[in-house]
């Protein structure tokens, strides 16, 4: 599958996870483009954690207003019903609860839906920005990403680098599968385009639960 | 009482081995010319505590590559390569924090709260060398209150009162910044009179500012 391609299968079933009127966090890169599938009657409400909900499209060229800027740093809108406010209320939004899906990439995520998405010792130290406190606080923790980094399973029995948080995640969804965090394991619920069940294991460390209304 | 300054007056209040607070997100919303005038100075050995460490070629983002920093304190540092080069070197000690964590710890120590409880981190490597206590069964992470000797701020608008207002997403950590540090100078793009800021849109009141600079945009 292409670059393109694999982002707007994974974005698009995403999308499918929101419900009318959900509070929403997309982290950086990937789960961004949920928001260019998701219906303006869906009435979903996204937050930015650097301070305002009613977060809109990214700017048009010449309209970018300088003091309104995505959680990237990027040129963004706010949607009429927005607001602003300061890091502290930010965060009491994403550490209360009071965000119904936040939706994270991820280096590796494993059995227990433990999750590494902040540094990898001696080589990227990046930090841990807002993710810590979105998947200890968000309703629902979802992990949009590439099922495997060229192969090499990203979805473990165990995540080997430092974590994010542990037993945070309650779904995975990639390209090639949709896979729900149980108390049981891993349950692999859906199948991406043309994809088997042996190509997803093929590239999965983790045990997975085969559903039995597998999609 | 508030005062009115000039940018290079605010820049020799930062001395050598100071503590200072900066607001910003990636610079939006930072004091980006008093951060030059710091960088004129050549004040060494500050410690910084901040959202990020901006990108090289903006605000905080300069003093690391001026090598102005021995600490900081902040969530990120991914935009900025030059940090995460002089951390693996050793010659700057990062300590990070999740973004949450950090508005909190800042607001305890301008709150006169002695920490806060919270579960981000737990079982992750900020956990490390903390105290853990046990809430109604459930575990969470005892995070310490930060101060400053200086918060260096930036709003859109003050009035002679020192009351600020902030546009769009520059708020940020400007004003919890606002209330924990002994001493609290706010950039500002304009300067009004007393009266011109309706009180229902003062989002910092001037009690918490002592100098406000009129920066360049």
């Amino acid at each position: 599958m292409e670059k393109a391609q694999i982002i707007e299968t994974i974005a698009k079933r995403v999308a499918k996870e929101l419900n009318k009127g959900d509070v929403v966090n997309l982290g950086i890169g990937l789960p961004t483009f949920v928001a260019n599938y998701v219906d303006a009657e869906m009435q979903i409400i996204f937050q930015s954690e650097n301070g305002f909900v009613g977060l809109g499209p990214a700017a048009e060229k010449g309209e970018e207003n300088a003091d309104i800027v995505n959680a990237g740093g990027l040129p963004v809108t706010i949607l009429p019903g927005g607001a602003f406010f300061d890091s502290s209320l930010s965060f009491s939004i994403i550490r209360g609860g009071h965000v119904d899906k936040t939706v994270l990439g991820a280096l590796q995520v494993d059995e227990q839906g433990n999750l590494a998405n902040w540094m990898i010792p001696g080589k990227m130290v990046p930090g841990m920005g807002g993710a810590m406190d979105l998947v200890v606080g968000a309703k629902k923790v979802i992990v949009a990403m590439e099922h495997s980094a060229k192969g090499k399973p990203k979805i473990l029995k165990k995540c080997t680098l430092p974590l994010t948080a542990a037993s945070e995640v309650d779904m995975i969804i990639t390209e090639m599968a949709v896979i729900e965090v149980t108390a049981d394991g891993l349950v692999l619920t859906e199948l991406g385009p043309e994809t088997t069940v042996e190509d997803v294991i093929a590239v999965t460390e983790a045990e997975l639960i085969i559903s039995d209304a597998l999609k | 009482m508030v005062e009115i300054i000039g940018l290079q007056e605010a820049a020799e209040m930062v001395s050598d081995g100071a503590s200072v607070m900066i607001g910003g997100f990636i610079g939006v919303g930072g004091p980006n010319s008093i951060i030059e005038a710091l960088i004129e100075n050549n004040v060494k050995d500050l410690t910084i505590i901040s959202n990020d460490t901006v990108t090289p070629d903006l605000g905080i983002g300069k003093l690391v590559v001026n090598k102005q920093i021995k600490k900081a304190i902040v969530t990120h540092i991914g935009t900025n390569p030059e940090t995460g080069r002089q951390m693996n070197a050793g010659e700057l000690e990062i300590e990070l924090v999740p973004q949450g964590t950090l508005a909190e710890r800042i607001r305890a120590g301008g709150a006169g709260l002695g920490g806060v409880l919270t579960k981000a981190g737990l079982k992750t490597p900020v956990e490390e060398g903390k105290r853990k206590l046990d809430i109604n069964g459930q575990d969470y992470l005892l995070e310490m209150p930060l101060k400053a000797d200086i918060a260096l701020l930036k709003a859109s608008k003050a009035d002679k009162a020192g009351n600020l207002y902030y546009n769009g997403a520059t708020r940020n950590f400007n004003p919890v910044m606002a209330t924990a540090a002994e001493l609290v100078i706010a950039e500002v793009d304009e300067i009004v009179e007393i009266g011109e800021i309706n009180p229902n849109d003062v989002m910092t009141p001037g009690i918490f500012v002592n100098f406000i600079v009129k920066g360049g945009r």
